[in-house]
């Protein structure tokens, strides 16, 4: 991590991705912000408040409801020489997109033998846990880790959230940055009953002043141990961690932070040492990006398990309204898991 | 690290980018530019100018009639569109542009918008045949070829979908404020994709420099515009975006190039964007591989006997004087370039297996 200035303060997850937006449109005339509702409204989770009326309308505007022309609009950009940096209102609006995002953004700079690149920084909000249903609550990751030339970041707290942002502004590549927005406002641990806890206190929470970076690619351990290695990324990071705690396990937790770029060294580290695996994420199980992972570790770190690579997911399903909480892979099925792993022998 | 070399970044000034006004006023007029072009309709090329232009014409026909033979003997594979019958467009068109400031965006059948920029014949060629010297090092294919030098920002194989691109190079354009518009063409089939019009409304809304240029080569593949669009006048199809539109005889060269002279005039003078349609028509099938068994041999023979445009500017080079020895010469001299061309792209090397893995990502990991 590289950092300018020191000090810090507490703030949530939106206030970090403001902060970043802010110090990046400050730095940089070539930045500027896109998308539904971004301006004048400040963004559906405010993450663009502010914004419009301090640099302008110019660097921070408003769009129709054209996905597809936004995500293409921006690569034109990119091309020239600028940096965009899109909003999708909602992950799952990111669909008609999806051509613009697959054959152009990614696509650009290996057909043109690098003479044109398109750096794009699209941010979106994804996953569940707000009642979304299943057009407001999806987890579309995997789409983009499936196509070469497009990084994928998710950040799992308002300090990484910062660097990341920031660093996937400087980078030269289209980067897909997913929000966890059940983070947006407190570190979210899958106890749906409890009472929302709030960012304020969290050590990660503690946001340094100005410019920093994360590089895009290294994971973070967010607990080392010994008994096992929970891979999770995003809001399933604050779950595992829940898990871990109340159980009272030697887990050891790796938050990816970049899917793509993935830091393999990081992962078959803990594995050798642990010798055993958990993967966990919100996304539908059959091709999501734990199959990846799975094979990862199976393919690298076969002689050092002890026991089958443990996967907990959503199912494959659409998300549902009313079933939220059966989905969503909480703490009684990620605990289930790490005692099976854990039994295995 | 490559890149798009746009450098120097202008000053913003805030009336640029001001509020919409909305469409309460009523200054919009689908026909504005298409009267002005119809009270002067052909442009006045000098000698001098309308040989350039023609030479640029045949070059593209002799290298499209020889792409069309290097396909034949397998050594150009997979997707060619050739452009024989619509040379008029991209050189009447590209002609009036300032190289360099402006930028170009078009689809698939780009070989023609690529030779109307003087790009080098034999790295065309080369990218045709999949090799290292071509201009995307063998990467991009006859569909995606690029040049940062020439603003030239592609071929793209996806039908529509550099239109928003377009949308966004005209925005750099007027944010950089460097004087530059976007030239982005598309087809009479691309017109029937959503994206298209996403970008018209957002172009209009912010007053972009482009002009959106619809060459209608009347089939979309093998589907007539009768039987794919519900309106086929395709310059009105603006209309809802208060964009102007004009309807352009893209078979005569010189009302291209006038066309282009009223239409840049509009939106550089801060007007907004502008549709434009070019009626053309291309002589070959939509691909290498297509039969046309849509369209009658006798159609196709008709167009080329009426309406070709190189015949017509070859006439009017004539009544400005130009002897048909002089012609000879110059087709000599084509054939000559383009012959050198074909055997640069057949000697080149194939690239290395290694470039299957660079330029995925600005950096490897």
């Amino acid at each position: 991590m590289s950092t300018d200035e020191g000090a810090g303060r507490p703030m949530t997850m939106i206030e970090a991705i403001n902060d970043a937006l802010d110090i990046m449109l400050a730095r940089d005339p070539d930045v500027v912000v896109l998308g539904e509702d971004i301006g004048f409204f400040g963004g559906v989770f405010r993450a663009t408040a502010g914004l419009q009326a301090k640099h302008g309308k110019t660097r921070v505007f408003d769009t129709p409801i054209s996905e597809c022309g936004i995500i293409g609009v921006a690569v034109g950009m990119g091309a020239y020489g600028l940096r965009p940096v899109p909003e999708i209102q909602f992950a799952d609006y990111i669909y008609p997109g999806l051509d613009q995002l697959i054959s152009e953004a990614a696509r650009l700079r290996y057909r043109s033998a690098a003479e044109f690149i398109a750096p794009m920084t699209v941010r979106t909000p994804f996953g569940g846990g707000i009642f979304g249903g299943q057009t407001h609550s999806q987890s579309p990751e995997a789409l983009f880790t499936h196509v070469a030339g497009l990084k994928t970041v998710v950040p799992s707290t308002p300090h990484d959230a910062k660097g990341l942002l920031i660093a996937a502004i400087e980078d030269n590549d289209p980067v897909l940055f997913f929000e966890p927005k059940r983070l947006y406002n407190g570190p979210f641990d899958g106890y749906y009953d409890r009472p929302a806890k709030v960012w304020k206190g969290h050590a990660d929470a503690v946001v340094p002043d100005g410019h920093y970076t994360i590089p895009l690619g290294k994971a973070r351990t967010v607990r080392e141990g010994e008994a096992l290695t929970i891979l999770a990324y995003g809001t399933m990071v604050h779950v595992a961690s829940g898990v871990v705690e109340s159980l009272g396990v030697d887990a050891e937790i790796i938050d990816l932070r970049t899917l793509v770029p993935l830091d393999i060294e990081a992962i078959e580290q803990s594995v050798r040492k642990t010798g055993r695996c958990l993967i966990v994420h919100e996304a539908t199980r059959t091709s999501g990006f734990g199959a990846e992972l799975s094979a990862l570790v199976t393919e690298r770190c076969f002689y050092h398990l002890e026991a089958p690579v443990e996967r907990v997911t959503g199912f494959d399903t659409p998300y549902p309204h009313s079933l939220e909480w059966a989905y969503f892979p909480g703490p009684v099925r990620v605990g289930e898991a790490i005692e099976r792993l854990l039994a295995a022998d | 690290m490559a890149r798009a070399s746009n450098p120097g970044i202008s000053k913003k000034s805030a009336a640029a980018f001001a509020e919409p006004q909305g469409s309460g006023s009523d200054n919009f007029s689908l026909r504005s530019l298409q009267d002005t072009l119809e009270s002067d309709r052909r442009y006045q090329a000098t000698q001098e100018e309308l040989l350039h232009l023609y030479e640029q014409m045949l070059l593209i026909r002799r290298f499209e009639e020889r792409a069309g033979q290097l396909y034949g003997l397998g050594l150009i594979g997979g997707f060619c569109h050739l452009y024989i019958g619509q040379e008029a467009v991209a050189v009447g068109l590209q002609s009036a542009l300032e190289e360099g400031k402006d930028s170009v965006i078009t689809g698939y059948r780009d070989h023609g918008h690529m030779l109307a920029y003087g790009i080098d014949p034999k790295v065309i060629m080369a990218e045709l045949t999949g090799r290292q010297a071509g201009i995307s090092k063998g990467k991009g294919g006859s569909m995606h070829m690029f040049s940062t030098e020439h603003a030239f920002y592609g071929g793209h194989g996806i039908v529509g979908a550099q239109v928003s691109l377009g949308g966004g190079l005209a925005f750099a354009h007027k944010y950089r404020e460097d004087g530059g518009l976007c030239l982005a063409y598309f087809g009479d089939g691309a017109s029937n994709q959503g994206q298209v019009y996403e970008t018209f409304n957002m172009a209009s809304l912010w007053q972009l420099p482009i002009i959106f240029v619809v060459e209608n080569n009347q089939y979309a593949m093998g589907t007539s515009v009768k039987r794919s669009s519900a309106e086929t006048e395709f310059y009105r199809r603006g209309t809802a975006f208060r964009i102007p539109g004009m309807k352009v005889n893209g078979m005569d060269l010189l009302e291209v190039r006038q066309a282009a002279k009223v239409a840049i005039a509009h939106v550089r003078g801060g007007g907004g964007p502008v549709l434009m349609e070019l009626e053309t028509y291309r002589y070959r099938g939509h691909s290498m591989s297509d039969p046309a068994k849509y369209r009658t041999r006798e159609e196709v023979q008709g167009v080329r006997e009426k309406s070709d445009p190189i015949e017509g500017a070859k006439a009017d080079l004539l009544k400005l004087g130009v002897t048909e020895e002089q012609l000879k010469d110059i087709d000599k001299r084509i054939r000559a370039t383009v012959s050198e061309a074909a055997d640069f792209a057949e000697k080149s090397p194939e690239p290395e297996p290694t470039e299957l893995y660079t330029d995925v990502l600005v950096e490897s990991y």
